[in-house]
């Protein structure tokens, strides 16, 4: 299939580079597509995912990151314009197709990043009419761009799956560009909300393994109320060569992909704070 | 363990008592089972002990290929009784005197049990040879006799490829259970029924051929009757028991695979009959669960040491030594009761007790109407082993009823009322090069098909192609049913699969079954001319040797109509030129889009193809998309192939997915979810079959080395997901390495 600018819409593998879909996009373009959201900017799909929410997921990843988070494997997906425009018209179409399975299969939609809240009106076009034919939608976000989305907005989202990189703002920050703190402030108000969310904890050896942090993440998800699962994802280096190719240095070269038994020590915290986490 | 009565005692009674019914007794007798599999016993120390035995000939045979060859051409009486262990066997009977002893089968073809006897350092025995020389013709022999000029071509070229007219063609399955439901006595006082039913038909070349084979019927059912008696059974009254019951059905199997070397030699639908026995027998306190599930193993034990005395340029078409034994499992019966019975959970319990096996070939009958217990164990079963097929039981129940099973793979046909000419495949592909090349070989360069001025200019012209594509077909169709229609008279002359069909009705409904492989090639050739530019490349003599594409176009497995549709078209044009042509009695055409493991043959011989495939690169094995085309996940993939319509490829359509356990969820407890919602989905579209591999560290070093074989190899790692073979081997090797840590 097409995008709109008849760019493939489909990469070839997550390692394949996507860069510079959108470039010759005139700026006037983009804007007016981020204010109205009826165009975005995918970096890829895909479909038959089970590990993005629950059941069969259809998957659509977004570009643009305001994060610069340091073990990012996906570091293509942070500029708006490597993405491929699409309208949402054509991405519901498409949905539409796996309508059917994707209800049997008690799965959904699942709209990652990037982070989706940078193209919030897009983002909430495509909830909504997904929404609108009966198909669970999800997005995975870092929450910082959360305050976007009005109550109303988040009533077409059936699952959040948030991401908390580390407790300590300090750490945060170094790890990220940004402070934890709107992440936080998301997650109390989604559970004001009573609306489900997942935890997701990238467990980063030497970076985010910290025991004591990883226990205070444990203690506020817990005390939150409205989240069903915590998924701890081992870091790995699949995403060290994009950095590469893009050309932007690369901090973790030295860093390995935890021990298995590191992974089941994080699940533990989670667990002992009362969580299901896996 | 003692027998009740009368055979029939305690069950209820219908029409099956009146006539040969098998389907009437079940329906009127099975227990359904909604529960889950936690009644399952495990293997007993006996069934270790015999299991073990066997494992250390299985090591020896597959040092020498073979483990020993028996010197006698068989037949249903020819061997004197074998056994593993005498004393602790439950169910006994074996093809030969001794385990794994290869029978030679000379109607089929005596050359090829020479070549085989040389290759594996036998000589034949002189006599033999004198007989099969001299004083008896061959099934292969006859073909030769009667092929047409244009077939030879044909063959050679591999345009067509895998026919039966030098082996059995099997996919014939005997209603086994008759033998155990009715007795042989009441069995052959049917076929004289329905011999003596002729007597006032005209002698027609049709009737009389009718007679000879019932009188050959009766002559076959008699001799089971004396092979039963060899091992000390006397089968000619129903059996009495579970364990007599699992007893006559086998042995009327083993005469099946005693006499015939079919290339499937299928076992049909039996768990669910049997359950009648078992619930029977375990309600009346003469079984307990143990001894139920030793009896299953033991039989399953027999299953897996069928043995055929065959080439190894056989085994490599085929990859090994396959055999099978499909045994179909599951369903839903017309009356919407669901036909899993707590039998059908044993028969897969023995992939536990045994440890996985390709053979017997299990096949779920699926449905998504099946109780979750059954469904959910299933998909267990298959992400434990990767033994277990899957095919659509709302599609084949609608077109052939609810008593039906798979013969080979994908072929359904209604038990004991049905049968096949079997009729491996055309390569399609091959057909497309001739389209352009004027019918000469793209490979040899020489004229296969009619003469026609080849394709003129540098660019192909899609409307062009289409129409000589067209003709192309046209002309293979004609040759492929005139090969069909030799073979199968020859075959029913000279190698009569005289014991199976005398467990059919008379006069069956027969389908011959014809087949295309290399659809995806076809279909992204057909998009890459249509939607992209195609300039064709020419050598010395004018012949179209290779292509060079310029341009996107859509490739098959990414749920895009632009193309799907072409792989529709070439589906149900091909079928409708074979409708055009008549066929020997009058079978029904059918078609399937299958290649087992012979798509990399079909690749070897067939030199570039428009799509970009290169010279000697293999097909995608069936329907599949061509590996690494797909690239929109496995939902996008497996909805493309499930648009081919079943109407124009009524021999089944198959769909090969290979998943890692990570791939469907992260957790564990997931994963059965998942795998069974997955199969609910493509089963209540108009999926057709469903191969679901799911894979161990193993199968992933393989997958490196060839990844023809593993087309949707999906793996995740840590949200997102990869197609593994699309991966730098650096990749592939830094996975397996991540994803199996520590082993």
């Amino acid at each position: 299939m097409e995008a709109d600018n008849g760019i493939s819409i489909e990469s070839k593998s997550p390692f394949e580079l996507r860069v510079n879909l959108a470039k010759d996009l005139p700026e006037t373009t983009v804007k007016e597509a981020l204010a109205s959201g009826d165009m975005g900017f995918l970096h890829s799909f895909t479909t038959g995912s089970y590990l993005d929410g629950p059941g069969a997921r259809v998957v659509a990843w977004t570009t643009g990151c305001g994060w610069r988070c340091q073990y990012c494997h996906n570091p293509d997906t942070w500029t708006l314009r490597n993405g491929f425009p699409i309208s949402v018209g054509r991405a519901t179409e498409e949905l539409r197709k796996y309508r059917q399975g994707l209800k049997k299969m008690s799965g959904g939609l699942t709209i990652s990043g990037g982070d989706p809240l940078m193209q919030d009106r897009f983002v909430v076009k495509l909830l909504a009419a997904a929404h609108a034919m009966g198909v669970h939608t999800c997005i995975e976000t870092n929450g910082y761009f959360g305050e976007r989305l009005s109550d109303a907005e988040l009533a077409t989202i059936d699952l959040v799956m948030l991401g908390i990189k580390t407790w300590d703002d300090e750490r945060h920050i170094r790890l990220t560009g940004r402070s934890v703190e709107k992440t936080l402030a998301f997650a109390r108000r989604l559970a004001a909300l009573k609306k489900p969310m997942w935890v997701r904890f990238v467990l980063v050896p030497g970076l985010t393994d910290d025991p004591e942090d990883i226990a205070h993440i444990a203690q506020f998800a817990a005390a939150l109320g409205n989240v069903e699962r915590v998924e701890v994802l081992p870091f790995h280096q699949m995403g060290r060569f994009k950095w590469e190719q893009i050309g932007i240095p690369y901090a973790l070269e030295a860093v390995e992909a935890p021990k298995p038994e590191a992974v089941e020590r994080a699940c533990e915290i989670f667990r002992s704070a009362g969580l299901k986490a896996l | 363990m003692a027998a009740t009565a009368a055979p029939w005692d305690g069950f209820n009674s219908g029409l099956w008592q009146k006539e040969i019914n098998v389907r009437d007794f079940i329906q009127q007798n099975y227990t359904p089972y909604d529960g889950d599999a936690s009644f399952l016993a495990p293997a007993t120390a006996r069934t270790k002990g015999i299991w073990k035995k066997l494992n250390a000939l299985f090591v020896e045979e597959r040092k020498k290929s073979v483990l020993d060859v028996s010197p006698i051409p068989a037949s249903i009486t020819a061997h004197a009784p074998g056994y593993i262990d005498r004393a602790r066997e439950i169910i006994v009977g074996l093809q030969t005197d001794a385990p794994l002893k290869r029978a030679i089968m000379p109607n089929g073809g005596f050359r090829l049990v020479v070549t085989a006897l040389k290759t594996y350092g036998y000589t034949p025995d002189p006599a033999v040879v004198e007989t099969f020389t001299k004083y008896r013709k061959t099934h292969n022999d006859a073909v030769f006799d009667a092929y047409t000029s244009d077939v030879r071509r044909c063959r050679s070229s591999h345009i067509l490829t895998g026919l039966p007219d030098a082996y059995g063609r099997g996919r014939i399955i005997g209603d086994y259970r008759r033998v155990a439901l009715y007795g042989v006595n009441r069995l052959i006082e049917r076929k004289q029924e329905e011999k003596s039913a002729l007597d006032d038909s005209p002698s027609t070349d049709a009737i009389i051929r009718d007679r000879e084979e019932l009188a050959e019927q009766i002559r076959a059912l008699k001799e089971l009757l004396q092979m039963a008696a060899s091992y000390g059974y006397d089968i000619s009254t129903p059996a009495r028991s579970a364990r007599d019951a699992v007893q006559w059905l086998y042995f009327g199997y083993l005469a099946g695979v005693k006499e015939q070397n079919g290339a499937a030699m299928s076992l049909g639908r039996v768990s669910t009959f049997l359950d009648i026995y078992f619930e029977r027998d375990l309600a009346a306190g003469l079984l307990t669960e143990e001894q139920a599930q030793e009896i299953f193993d033991d039989f399953v034990i027999k299953l897996r040491i069928v043995r055929f005395l065959r080439t190894p340029e056989y085994d490599n078409l085929f990859a090994g030594d396959p055999t099978w034994v499909t045994e179909s499992i599951g369903g839903m019966g017309d009356d919407g009761r669901s036909l899993v019975t707590k039998a059908s959970f044993r028969m897969l319990q023995t992939l536990y007790n045994l440890g996985p096996a390709p053979e017997p070939n299990l096949t779920i009958w699926y449905s998504p109407n099946m109780p979750d217990g059954f469904r959910n164990f299933a998909c267990k079963v298959a992400i434990d082993t990767s033994a277990l097929q899957f095919e659509s039981d709302e599609i084949m129940r609608r077109s052939w009823g609810d008593d039906g099973a798979i013969a080979c793979c994908v072929s359904p046909m209604l038990i004991g009322k049905q049968m096949q000419f079997f009729g491996a495949r055309s390569n399609m592909a091959k057909c497309l090069l001739y389209a352009i090349n004027g019918g000469r070989d793209e490979i040899s360069g020489e004229q296969i098909g009619p003469a026609c001025p080849p394709v003129k200019g540098d660019v192909l012209d899609f409307d062009d192609v289409l129409a000589r594509f067209e003709k192309s077909m046209d002309w293979l169709a004609g040759v492929y049913v005139n090969a069909m229609n030799i073979i199968h008279y020859m075959h029913d002359k000279y190698a009569y699969e005289r014991v199976e069909m005398a467990l059919h009705d008379y006069s069956p409904l027969r389908t011959m079954a014809f087949g295309m492989a290399g659809l995806s090639v076809v279909a992204d050739s057909l998009s890459a001319i249509k939607h992209a530019k195609v300039r064709v490349v020419r050598d010395a003599t004018g012949l179209v040797t290779d292509y060079k594409t310029e341009g996107e176009f859509p490739q098959f497995g990414n749920n895009d109509n632009r193309v799907d549709q072409l792989a529709t078209w070439a589906v149900s044009t091909f079928m409708s030129k074979l409708r055009k042509y008549p066929t020997y009695r009058n079978a029904v055409h059918t078609q399937s889009i299958l290649t087992i493991t012979s798509n990399v043959v079909y690749g070897k011989a067939t030199g570039n193809t428009p799509d970009g495939r290169r010279h000697g690169e293999p097909f995608a094995p069936g329907a599949n998309p061509m590996h690494g085309r797909d690239i929109r996940g496995i939902h996008a993939s497996a909805a493309s192939v499930a648009k081919i319509p079943y109407r124009d490829a009524q021999d089944g359509i198959s769909l090969t997915v290979s998943l890692v356990p990570e791939g469907l969820g992260r957790a564990a407890e997931d994963r059965v979810t998942n795998l069974t919602s997955m199969l609910d989905a493509y089963f209540s579209s108009t999926g057709f079959h469903m191969n679901v591999n799911v894979l161990n560290r193993d199968m992933l070093i393989d997958a490196m080395d060839h990844p023809e074989n593993y087309p949707n190899l999906t793996i995740r790692v840590s949200g997102y997901a990869v197609n593994f073979i699309r991966l730098t081997r650096e990749q592939q090797t830094d996975v397996i390495s991540r994803t199996f840590h520590g082993s």
